[in-house]
């Protein structure tokens, strides 16, 4: 079982983090090349001012007419974004990784609020598959991607804080946790999960259209 | 909750369209034209949309159809394009039906939703592109057919002859003259400093909106003219048909009878569709990234002409008015200040909707859906119950509305619902209060 803990916490990593880079970078240059050959008259109108303008009035909560419009919905979502953020980069056992790996070395949470904001993070994935299961205009257009990004996201929560308060063993569910975790990294550039890619261009073009064309504000 | 299905409004245009078509025959056209003519763009909008539906509540069908989650918007791009990427086009002609029902009557491409959607989806581009593929298989309703037809044979919107046009023009000016003894429609005088452009159904059935512009540029001494060759009609139904190459053709048409006539720019009378096609979709269909000559909508011209106190009324309108924000310049060009100004300068008082600016609810006639004609009233109707009540509640009786689509969209609302109001267009107001030579 160690050697197990070891390989995932070793090469496999080193191959979920090389998809992950790889599979990113080949999404958003194909994407990039796509949008020259064929969006030109959309690429035109791309604006950095507009474009950041935008990004940041959306990270407003509650600002735009969207945020406002479903307040549980708005919550859960930066509630979720900020504490996945949060403990993928600062969560204690992560930034002796970070030291251990690439030899960086950053400040860490506290472990019981590295412990508290994972289960935040899995009450917020238990909010989006309420929302998917009972709100008619959100279950109309669900689909099995859309179930398999959001299992994909809460595995490793679960596993990783199963493994914090050791229920069942803890090289198991350490070594799940490290898989799913994994799984996940790999994924993003080929699942739903590949707006963590593409939303700033989206939103930025939207932005863009709305600032430099129409001259009205997009939120 | 309903589906399209639950709804279908026959149609003939529709009806003999899907009548000779088969599967093959769509996948072919279907993939095509998401080859050819979509990129990136419809790509990673069909990827990133969460699928969390907070857009619904920025449409008006969804809102004025009790929350029936097969009209938000994001259920609208589900049932027809994120559906024939997912089945490459392998559809029956009954689908295509339903998804031209969508794309063409239950969308205004209003682009409200954009308020909405936390990604950035373009939900009225999606829209427009099922557009584009419905008329490429020649499912198109029949009365905007027709009219997009009219564009493409005559360059105007309403089947009018060249001459008739002229005749129109003349006799404008001939009953204008009674009134304002000096007054003159000068036709292709070049140079000009304001070309003014109008929409096919101004000559066709309200001329005196034309006689009231050129009372308005008489006594303001602007140096004007209008076009007596085919170009002078902005309007444009081939945009909202997806026949986009008679969009550029007709946009085309526009823009060169002003360049030929050398003038310093067009004044679009009050139209909001007409200027979408200039700023927005004819000039990029056509590769101008902006607009080869300068034009400006009536709203921003009426008022510049305040502002150098060229406009001189008697007194202000005394009761009070409410102002309909056109999607088409609020939303799509931001002229919501200017219109409010305008509108203070010529009234007493004015009662704001909620909500308003570029947060307005279209009418639910734009984006072509009133010309899709009769048989889909019912839909405009029943789909914008809020506005209704967004109008009911301001309590007063006249409405401001800068915008030809608006106003037949608005009046059909006011009589559906009972609501005992009237629409008025910004020049209606100023040839009323304006200072009038005594006869
Ligand atoms: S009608 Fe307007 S708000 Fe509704 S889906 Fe179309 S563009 Fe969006
Ligand atoms: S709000 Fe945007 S991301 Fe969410 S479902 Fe609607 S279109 Fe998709
Ligand atoms: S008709 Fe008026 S409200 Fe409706 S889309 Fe056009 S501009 Fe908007």
């Amino acid at each position: 079982m160690t050697d197990i803990y070891t390989f995932v916490t070793g090469p496999l990593a080193w191959v979920a983090f090389g998809i992950f880079i790889i599979g990113s970078v080949y999404r958003l240059v194909s994407m990039y090349a796509l949008a020259k050959a064929k969006d030109g008259s959309s690429l035109a109108y791309m604006s950095w001012f507009y474009g950041l303008r935008s990004i940041l009035a959306w990270m407003v909560p509650f600002k735009s007419k969207g945020w406002q419009s479903d307040p549980l919905a708005t919550v859960t979502t930066f509630v979720f974004h900020i504490a996945f953020l949060l403990v993928a980069v600062f969560l204690n056992a992560h930034v002796v990784l970070w030291d251990t790996a690439f030899g960086i070395s950053i400040p860490s949470l506290p472990t019981y609020l590295g412990d508290i904001i994972s289960i935040l993070a899995i009450v917020c994935c238990a909010i989006f598959a309420y929302r998917r299961l009972t709100l008619p205009h959100v279950k109309g257009i669900t689909r099995n991607q859309d179930w398999f990004a959001l299992i994909l996201v809460v595995l490793p929560f679960i596993t990783g804080v199963l493994a914090y308060h050791q229920v069942g063993s803890v090289l198991v569910m350490t070594t799940l946790h490290v898989i799913f975790a994994e799984l996940l990294i790999a994924l993003i550039p080929f699942t739903r999960l590949s707006h963590a890619l593409f939303i700033l261009f989206t939103r930025a073009y939207m932005g863009s259209e709305f600032g430099g064309v129409r001259h009205a504000n997009d939120w | 909750m309903s589906t399209i299905a639950d709804r279908i409004v026959p149609d003939v245009g529709l009806e003999a369209g899907i009548a000779g078509l088969t599967t093959e025959r769509i996948q072919e056209v279907v993939n095509q034209t998401l080859k050819g003519e979509t990129g990136a763009k419809l790509k990673a909008y069909k990827e990133t949309c969460m699928r969390c539906g907070l857009c619904s509540q920025g449409c008006h069908f969804y809102m004025s159809h009790d929350q029936d989650p097969s009209y938000s918007p994001v259920s609208k791009a589900t049932e027809t394009m994120y559906e024939l990427i997912d089945k490459k086009g392998k559809v029956t002609p009954e689908r295509i039906y339903q998804m031209a029902q969508i794309a063409f009557t239950e969308c205004n491409l209003c682009k409200r939703c954009a308020h909405y959607c936390p990604v950035g989806i373009d939900i009225a581009y999606i829209m427009t592109m099922v557009r584009r593929i419905c008329y490429l298989l020649d499912v198109v309703p029949q009365y905007i057919r027709d009219t997009a037809h009219s564009h493409s044979s005559t360059m105007n919107q309403m089947w009018i002859k060249d001459d008739e046009w002229i005749d129109s023009l003349q006799w404008q000016e001939d009953e204008a003259r009674d009134e304002f003894p000096d007054l003159r429609i000068p036709l292709d005088k070049e140079g000009a400093d304001v070309y003014y452009s109008v929409i096919g159904p101004e000559p066709k059935f309200r001329t005196q909106l034309i006689y009231q512009a050129a009372a308005i540029m008489n006594a303001a001494g602007i140096d004007w003219t209008m076009p007596s060759h085919p170009g002078w009609d902005n309007s444009d139904m081939c945009m909202y048909v997806g026949d986009f190459e008679n969009m550029g053709r007709i946009k085309r048409a526009h823009y060169e009878s002003a360049q030929k006539l050398r003038v310093k720019r067009i004044v679009m009378g009050e139209c909001g569709h007409a200027f979408r096609s200039i700023y927005d979709m004819g000039n990029r269909w056509l590769g101008y990234k902006e607009m080869p000559v300068p034009v400006i909508h009536a709203i921003e011209f009426y008022w510049d002409l305040i502002q150098e106190g060229k406009i001189k009324i008697t007194h202000k309108y005394e009761k009070p008015v409410t102002i309909q924000d056109p999607c088409n310049v609020i939303r799509g060009r931001g002229l919501m200040d200017k219109l409010r100004d305008v509108v203070h300068f010529l009234c007493e008082e004015v009662v704001e909707m909620t909500p308003n600016r570029e947060h307005n609810y279209c009418c639910c006639a734009g984006g072509g859906v009133i010309n899709c004609g009769p048989p889909f009233k019912n839909t405009r109707m029943e789909g914008n119950r809020v506005k209704a009540d967004q109008l009911r509640n301001t309590g007063v009786k006249d409405i401001v509305i800068p915008c030809h689509n608006c106003h037949g969209g608005i009046e059909d609302i006011i009589g559906y619902y009972d609501l005992g109001m009237h629409g008025k267009f910004i020049g209606d107001i100023i040839y009323e209060l304006m200072e009038k030579p005594e006869l």
